[in-house]
């Protein structure tokens, strides 16, 4: 099912620096509500957003509970060569979503 | 339909006040506890350094629908070069249970020093963003930001 | 919600307009065009709206087999960007085998415990969400087209008499806030005058996606009235009245909601 979405331009000339859009889904539950009976909800976040692009990272975002449900992550990157940007969510109770969106450039 | 304004307003009103109780069971020193957990978490973040003001711009709608989900975008001035870039950039507010946000880590490859995102805001409030150059300094700007809904309405306060 | 905002809600009720009865073509107004700039931004830009991660989901499930007779929908029904394309906007819809009409998560489900055998998805659960946002999405742009004979027509009325009349303990019917006051606000949020164009859509308060039912029981709530289960003819006769009365206007789905 769909975790995650991602934009990455399909193609770019080199050094042009591109936008990066990324959804996560996911309810960030806050661990601050309480149920109908007064319970706490335990958190449940994601963590930590990387992505990386040949495999060198170029942006990482630590996220707290005052981000919102089904997060937005919107960055720049330049278009540096040809290859596969991949994206990566981490959270609690063993949360970990990846997704790959491929870059042609020229 | 028979109504009167005054006998509407009241009507509609009623059917919208419901999270009082909750807020009224709230600890009286919040406001001050939230300000002494901001404080630590700016220290946390920038030590013993000094913080100025500009380089960095917050954008921040200054009227919201809804404190579920509030756009947010920074951008700060930066060549984004090996020799001066930004490292981190770090979003903090006053009022949340928690000051924390979002902290970002990045540097020349990003192109361009920016973040947009979404963010939950529990009250009318002010909202800082500081960002880390590769020389160390420290740079920041701050928004207001006026909630009428805040977050969580449905389930009472976050 | 505080003093602060009742006031606010009292202030911006005060500049509404007066009167009462149907609002005419011309003033016909999407709750879009009542949200803030960044709400709509959200809406338009596929990239960053929530709702389309639902979109996605239905379409994994639209091509995936399911149930004792091991039938996707797209078995049957092929691309739905062609199959299903403006059938969102014809909703509800006369179902000759009940004699009623019936919504089109309800239609869904049909197709689910008929076709495919397999058991019906419960109400608001993520994949019914999820199959009938990927469904209504292929009538985006698409005018709502609601076509009212001789068979719908007492389930028309009943939802135009339910929309009218005042229920709850507080004694309100919907046609005061969404007829009357529509452009007035409600503890920050525009009151709108309940055009259910984006549905499923993705609500800032819920945090997720969500029928136009949930929104229907969340205003009886709001005035105290008894509320319906899912599927509840009392919904869907209300259904179809509100999208009979917004006919002609464009399909949003998934729209974005404070
Ligand atoms: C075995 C074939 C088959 C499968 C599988 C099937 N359908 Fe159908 N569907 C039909 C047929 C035939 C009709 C129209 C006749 C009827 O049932 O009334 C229909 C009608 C519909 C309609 C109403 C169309 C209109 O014009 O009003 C919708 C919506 C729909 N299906 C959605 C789905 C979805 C979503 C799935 C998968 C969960 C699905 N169907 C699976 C055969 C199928
Ligand atoms: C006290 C005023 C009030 C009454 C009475 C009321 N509503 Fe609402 N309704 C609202 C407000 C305020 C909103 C929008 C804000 C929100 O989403 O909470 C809304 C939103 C809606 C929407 C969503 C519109 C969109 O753009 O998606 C629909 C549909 C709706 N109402 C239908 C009804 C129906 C049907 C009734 C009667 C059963 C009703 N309402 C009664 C205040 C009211």
């Amino acid at each position: 099912m769909a975790r995650a979405v991602v934009t990455v331009p399909a193609r770019a000339t080199r050094g042009e620096i591109v936008e990066v859009k990324t959804l996560a889904q996911h309810p960030m539950e806050t661990g601050f509500r309480r149920t109908q009976t007064g319970e706490l909800i335990p958190r449940d976040i994601i963590r930590r957003f990387t992505c990386t692009y040949n495999g060198t990272e170029v942006y990482r975002v630590e996220l707290h509970p005052a981000m919102s449900a089904n997060p937005l992550i919107a960055f720049s990157t330049i278009a540096a060569e040809t290859g596969t940007l991949a994206f990566q969510w981490v959270g609690d109770n063993g949360y970990s979503v990846t997704e790959t969106a491929s870059i042609s450039v020229e | 339909m028979g109504t009167t304004r005054r006998e509407f307003l009241i009507l509609a009103a009623i059917s919208l006040a419901v999270p009082e109780a909750a807020r009224a069971q709230l600890d009286p020193n919040l406001a001050a506890n939230r300000k002494a957990a901001f404080q630590e978490a700016l220290r946390r973040i920038v030590g013993d350094a000094q913080v100025r003001r500009g380089r960095v711009k917050l954008r921040l709608p200054p009227l919201i629908d809804n404190g579920n989900s509030v756009p947010l975008a920074v951008a700060v001035e930066s060549p984004m070069t090996q020799a001066d870039h930004v490292r981190a950039i770090h979003v903090l507010t006053e009022k949340n249970p928690l000051p924390d946000v979002v902290s970002v880590r990045l540097g020349p490859r990003a192109g361009r020093a920016t973040l947009a995102t979404r963010v939950r805001l529990a009250d009318t409030q002010s909202v800082t963003a500081i960002a880390q150059m590769s020389d160390g300094s420290f740079w920041s700007d701050s928004a207001e930001v006026v909630v009428t809904l805040s977050a969580c309405l449905e389930e009472g306060l976050i | 919600m505080s003093l602060r905002t009742a006031l606010l809600f009292a202030a911006s009720l005060l500049c509404a307009r007066a009167g009462a009865g149907e609002i005419p073509p011309s003033e016909r107004r999407s709750g879009y065009d009542l949200m803030s700039r960044e709400t709509r931004a959200m809406q338009d830009d596929d990239a960053t709206n929530p709702g389309m991660l639902w979109v996605l989901d239905g379409e994994t499930l639209w091509n995936r087999k399911a149930g004792a007779a091991d039938r996707a929908c797209s078995d049957c029904h092929g691309d739905a960007r062609e199959s299903m394309k403006a059938v969102a906007a014809r909703y509800p819809a006369f179902d000759a085998a009940l004699g009623r009409p019936v919504n089109l998560e309800q239609r869904i489900n049909m197709c689910r415990s008929k076709r495919q055998k397999a058991p019906p998805l419960a109400f608001e659960s993520r994949e019914l969400l999820a199959l009938a946002a990927y469904v209504a999405r292929q009538s985006r742009g698409l005018p709502i087209n609601i076509t009212i004979d001789a068979r719908t027509r007492p389930f028309l009325e009943a939802g135009r008499e339910a929309f009218f009349r005042r229920q709850g303990q507080l004694n309100l019917a919907c046609a005061q806030c969404h007829d009357d006051h529509w452009s007035g606000k409600l503890a920050g949020s525009p009151i709108t005058q309940a055009h259910p164009t984006g549905y499923p859509l993705y609500r800032l308060e819920w945090q997720g996606l969500g029928s136009l039912e949930r929104r229907l029981r969340g205003c009886l709530t709001g005035v105290r009235a008894e509320s319906y289960p899912y599927g509840a003819p009392e919904l869907v006769n209300l259904e179809l009245y509100l999208m009979w009365r917004a006919n002609g206007m464009r399909m949003e789905t998934p729209a974005v909601r404070p």
